[in-house]
């Protein structure tokens, strides 16, 4: 298991997606954060950050690390204080701990949406939000309300409308907390194929460690108040990876020692 | 699918195991996971049980005006019978004056309804949106919403005279002060998430209000629509009862006003229960039935069973 300390090289992504630009699609230089007035301490300090195109990345971190506000960030609903943001030319797409999925339309419809406001054409949205759906196997939901799903199902279709804005990264704030073990164990799976189906570069947010190093190629640690960067691992193991692996929980527990530690610190 | 020997009891796939495994597990997941629809009761059965609680108490209301009315209190002409009241009823019915004033007002008010409506939304639209434009004009508006749209009347009269610009004019004065306040109250209950949803997906300026605020303020707003239809049914009788020329044709509020004129109390409560049943008419011809469209739609009401 590769240990770096920050400020680490760039990784070359295990899937360079052909034909896509070589710039990054996410990259942040010295990124400060304050709520409010800038006398009162950051929340996030000095972040420097590349994610590669296809790369799949984790951000662990307690609470309070900024997590959030740093997907804020790279979706544009927040401008930092201080350092650049730089981002495709798509709009990259977001993911919350809830699908917030819109009640007034279906399921289909809310792809539908999400194409629409994207520019696709109108005879073309149907057919595309069937793909996508097929993508995320819910074949068939298109005209399925959206209180009739699971838990599990919204979040499908959350991912799908996601990934109808076809933005060069998807950014994923705990999207999977809210839902139960066995549900949240075949997300995994979910997200794992359609991230090697479609070479999207993901950037996940997680406070669950097992989670990262079960879904990422690296899993970057967030300290908290202010959030920096304190260390960054690569995940060696192949996909496709269980959350039960033996190799997974010696990580985790690598990675859970230095969190508790980063924690701990906070005591004093 | 050929499970391979594993050294666990329950024999778990492998990691790698077919995908149909974990499309199977999916679908598993999703059928035990997603809501089972109850069986609806029958309509008339749901009808019957909404209802006779308030036809009980109609029957009540109906014996103690009968008391009234046989124990001499007031004299007949003053206190008819409910029989009496009756007979207007069928009399009015018959020659069709009741149909034409219904009909007449229920038009009136209906298109009244319907420009406030289109009025009311454009203005809360933009004073939802315009945070300088709601600081200005919302205690203005709250302020007409507690304002007897009676008091527009005579100077509705004063610049349109006895005519249907007049009546419009109170219509809309009564009703669009709700029906703004109604669509403000219901972007203010728009869970902030669906906003930051809209703004990820890219909407803004109109797709913004016409895709994400709007669609998530309909459930609030359907208060503020009954009430706007409230305020316009009120405020055309007010208008009619005033406005009373023979060339602008009888509506109800005319009927109303016939009665007072001849000293008819029968033709006054007659007219009065008109009034009454087609504001009670529209409102479960028209609101019931779309509220509870709107609501079973979004899930959020337990009319599918449950």
């Amino acid at each position: 298991m590769s240990v770096r300390e920050v400020p680490a090289p760039t990784l070359a992504p295990a899937r360079p997606a052909p034909g896509r630009p070589a710039r990054p699609p996410v990259r942040l230089t010295q990124v400060s954060h304050h709520f409010g007035d800038t006398t009162r301490p950051p929340v996030l300090d000095r972040i420097d950050l590349v994610v590669e195109p296809g790369e799949f990345v984790c951000l662990l971190g307690a609470s309070g690390c900024g997590k959030s506000t740093l997907l804020s960030l790279i979706a544009g609903l927040d401008s930092p204080t201080s350092g650049t943001v730089e981002v495709g030319a798509r709009r990259p797409a977001l993911m919350f701990q809830e699908p917030a999925l819109y009640p007034w339309l279906s399921a289909g419809r809310n792809i539908e949406l999400a194409l629409r406001l994207r520019g696709v054409p109108r005879a073309a949205r149907r057919a595309e939000a069937e793909r996508l759906l097929s993508l995320v196997h819910l074949d068939g939901a298109h005209a399925r309300r959206v209180h009739e799903l699971s838990g599990g199902m919204r979040q499908r279709v959350a991912l799908a409308r996601a990934l109808a804005q076809e933005g060069e990264v998807l950014l994923m704030d705990e999207p999977f907390a809210a839902l139960d073990a066995i549900t949240r164990d075949v997300m995994h799976s979910e997200l794992t194929r359609i991230w090697q189906e479609t070479g999207r570069s993901v950037v996940f947010v997680t406070h669950n460690v097992r989670e990262a190093v079960r879904l990422g190629q690296r899993v970057v640690l967030l300290s908290s108040r202010p959030g920096r960067i304190v260390r960054e691992w690569t995940v060696p193991i192949p996909q496709p990876r269980r959350i039960e692996d033996q190799a997974v929980a010696e990580l985790s527990v690598e990675i859970t020692d230095h969190l508790r530690a980063e924690i701990a610190s906070h005591a004093r | 699918m050929p499970a391979d020997p594993s050294t666990t009891t329950s024999a778990p796939p492998a990691p790698g195991a077919p995908s149909t495994v974990a499309r199977d597990l999916e679908a598993g997941l999703d059928a035990l996971e997603t809501a089972v629809e109850a069986t609806r009761t029958p309509w008339w059965a749901a009808t019957w049980r909404a209802f006779w609680p308030t036809a009980a108490a109609l029957l009540v209301l109906l014996g103690l005006w009968q008391v009234l009315a046989a124990s001499g209190i007031k004299p007949s002409y003053a206190l008819p019978r409910p029989l009496d009241v009756w007979h207007t009823l069928v009399e009015a019915t018959q020659d069709g004056s009741a149909l034409r004033a219904a009909t007449l007002s229920l038009q009136r008010g209906g298109l009244g309804f319907l420009a406030s409506v289109v009025v009311g939304v454009a203005l809360g639209t933009a004073m939802a949106t315009l945070p300088l434009l709601r600081r200005a004009l919302g205690p203005l508006v709250t302020g007409l919403q507690s304002l007897p749209s009676i008091a527009w009347v005579p100077a509705a009269i004063i610049w349109f005279q006895l005519s249907n610009a007049a009546i419009f004019t109170v219509v809309l004065l009564g009703a669009v002060p709700s029906i703004v306040n109604g669509l403000l109250a219901g972007v203010d209950q728009v869970p902030p998430l669906y906003l930051r949803v809209g703004r990820v997906l890219g909407a803004s300026g109109w797709s913004r209000i016409r895709h994400v605020l709007l669609p998530a303020a309909l459930p609030g707003f359907l208060g503020g629509l009954k009430q706007g239809w409230a305020f316009a049914w009120r405020s055309l009788m007010a208008a009619e009862l005033i406005t009373n020329t023979p060339r602008l044709g009888a509506g109800l509020g005319q009927l109303l006003n016939l009665g007072r004129d001849t000293s008819d109390m029968s033709l006054v409560i007659a007219a009065i229960l008109l009034i009454f049943a087609v504001g009670i008419l529209i409102e479960l011809a028209v609101f019931t039935p779309l509220e509870r469209r709107i609501l079973h739609a979004r899930g959020l009401t337990g009319l599918s069973g449950g």
